[in-house]
């Protein structure tokens, strides 16, 4: 399979990322390149086979609901790009 | 003194020949001659590293030592450090201080060792060569023109260059096992779930791992030891005893079944890494080892089920990075969607990007099953495949990487070229089993060779017996580069 443009600039809005006009052609390029390696195990036969999602399948485990951790606000927010009264500050979304 | 053994420092801390604030000073002043040439340090803490040497020489003026009290030690900038800063090789967090310390943090911490700083690795993990770094490349220090491997080339840069007797480490797909290999060191990653993920930075959940660097196996087992144990704040952190990693180290080797997968050493291993790797393997019978082939038919598809599978959890495990709640946010922007945009596309480097690109395709509708289904099937049959040849044997072996380290820029414009390196080295984390990778000699241009021994989930204790005995009989981990 190999990708189109278009197709590129979609998963890139999907995944919010922003690909400069000059770059999207060498990324699209790379991608197929990977897709190529990727296209490989289609050539095997897994029917009838169990998805591994994970290596150790074990139930979820459940703990106590209880308070387990301390408000540390000021400590969290400290790295945040820009807070104020305690709220993350974003963009307005909702004129 | 920081060349010598856990043991000897250990020894000589508690026989008070040796300060750990002299221990501090020395692994410093080496990082300080040594770093500005093999930049494996992102983060040198020098006051932190004094402070907590004072601590340790305290401790052990109290009679309460640890066999880590006074060690100094780097811990891989992917692990966080409360008031240090972790960049996790990343511009998205060149600026980022680690309200928390991440469990294998505090974990080493309340042993006693020495933390001198942070070591330099691949942009969030996602590399083999560590050039994907914001901060530059690091270099091997058996010649500053190659890559040291990756993601944890820092740390393995670090020991190597007798910078730190001990690093940390992460392996999602060879970042542990492979740098060892390519620096000439010794590296283990544990069974899936011993090391607790906590602050440790995700790239892959179901594939990251914590792992240990030294020269020795010995000195990997007492690191290790020290950094596992339950965590009730990881979903996925084992509960179970975990036994000390030394305890087996002096059992002789007689009888141990050393399993060859035919298609490890089928086309693709270059001749100087062959030759290496069969000469350790005769060493190994020398020492009473048997070897048996064994087979891994389904190994060749691990990459592309790997480069399926960690892409798709990483296009997941990195939407946290938008701009709001820490990282780095674009100066200018019109709106809350062109915030993530900017955000995300200046903060993230081309490799990451690139994984982003392609886990969010795999997992996308009408894709999802045509990849990331049918990879997690070959992760099946990957797990089913070394279930049988374990069966066989007792450890398996084979080369850690087909190529001795190649030359910085060589591989960099061609991630495809980059991804074929880890073909030895993936299959290890889709079962979630444990890997370890020692010196077994040198190949072209004086280059360290690796070789890799795969066990049984839970079996470390068993792969650092036989690596320990292995160097009880050689000397390829003693020696030094020359930088």
């Amino acid at each position: 399979m190999s990708l189109s443009l278009d197709e590129v600039r979609h998963i890139a809005k999907l995944a919010r990322l922003e690909l400069a006009d000059g770059e999207a052609e060498a990324t699209l390029a790379k991608l197929n390149g990977i897709f190529g390696l990727i296209e490989e195990m289609q050539a095997v036969d897994t029917d009838g086979v169990e998805p591994m999602s994970h290596p150790q399948e074990l139930a979820q485990r459940l703990r106590v609901d209880v308070v387990g951790e301390t408000n540390r606000r000021a400590a969290y927010q400290a790295v945040a790009p820009q807070t104020e009264a305690g709220l993350y500050l974003v963009p307005k979304v909702i004129e | 003194m920081i060349d010598s053994s856990l043991k000897d420092i250990a020894a000589a801390l508690r026989a008070k020949t040796v300060s750990a604030v002299e221990l501090a000073t020395e692994s410093l002043a080496r990082i300080e001659a040594g770093n500005p040439r093999i930049n494996a340090f992102v983060t040198v803490d020098h006051d932190g590293a004094l402070a907590a040497a004072r601590a340790a020489d305290a401790s052990i003026a109290a009679g309460k030592a640890g066999p880590l009290t006074g060690i100094p030690l780097a811990h891989k900038d992917v692990f966080c450090t409360e008031g240090v800063l972790t960049t996790c090789g990343s511009k998205m967090l060149a600026n980022f201080v680690s309200p928390y310390d991440a469990h294998v943090v505090s974990l080493l911490k309340n042993a006693g060792a020495v933390m001198v700083g942070k070591t330099n690795m691949d942009e969030f993990a996602m590399g083999s060569s560590n050039e994907s770094s914001h901060s530059g490349p690091t270099r091997n220090p058996w010649n500053t023109a190659k890559v040291p491997g990756g993601s944890s080339g820092g740390s393995a840069a670090a020991v190597a260059a007798r910078m730190v007797p001990i690093a940390t480490g992460s392996d999602t797909g060879g970042s542990v096992r492979q740098p060892a290999s390519l620096c000439g060191i010794t590296g283990i990653k544990p069974t899936y779930g011993t090391v607790s993920r906590f602050g440790m930075i995700a790239y892959a959940s179901s594939l990251d791992q914590g792992g240990a660097f030294a020269r020795t196996a010995a000195d990997c087992a007492q690191l290790l030891s020290a950094m596992t144990g339950h965590d009730p704040r990881d979903s996925t952190s084992l509960e179970r005893s975990y036994d000390h990693y030394g305890a087996d180290l002096a059992r002789p080797l007689t009888g141990l079944r050393i399993g060859l997968p035919k298609e490890f050493f089928a086309e693709g291993m270059e001749g100087d890494v062959r030759l290496a790797v069969e000469a350790a393997l005769a060493e190994y019978r020398k020492l009473g080892a048997t070897t048996v082939e064994v087979s891994l038919p389904n190994a060749r598809l691990a990459i592309p089920a790997y480069y399926v599978i960690a892409p798709a959890e990483a296009s997941s495990n990195l939407s946290r990075f938008d701009g709001v709640r820490y990282g780095h946010r674009a100066a200018e922007y019109t709106d809350l969607i062109d915030m993530y945009c900017k955000s995300r596309s200046q903060g993230f480097g081309a490799e990451v990007q690139r994984r982003i690109l392609v886990g969010t395709y795999v997992l996308s509708h009408g894709y999802y099953d045509a990849y990331y289904i049918k990879a997690q099937k070959l992760r099946r049959l990957i797990a089913q495949d070394f279930a049988a040849a374990l069966e066989q044997c007792d450890v398996i072996a084979g080369p850690t990487n087909p190529t001795v380290a190649y030359g910085i820029g060589e591989k960099s414009s061609d991630p495809v070229q980059m991804y074929l390196g880890d073909i030895y080295t993936v299959a290890v984390n889709l079962a979630g089993l444990p890997g370890l990778s020692h010196p077994a000699g040198f190949g072209k241009d004086g280059l360290p060779v690796g070789l890799q021994l795969i066990g049984n989930y839970f079996t470390e204790a068993r792969l650092l017996n036989t690596a320990h005995q292995f160097q009880q009989a050689t000397d390829w981990h003693s020696r030094a580069p020359v930088f």
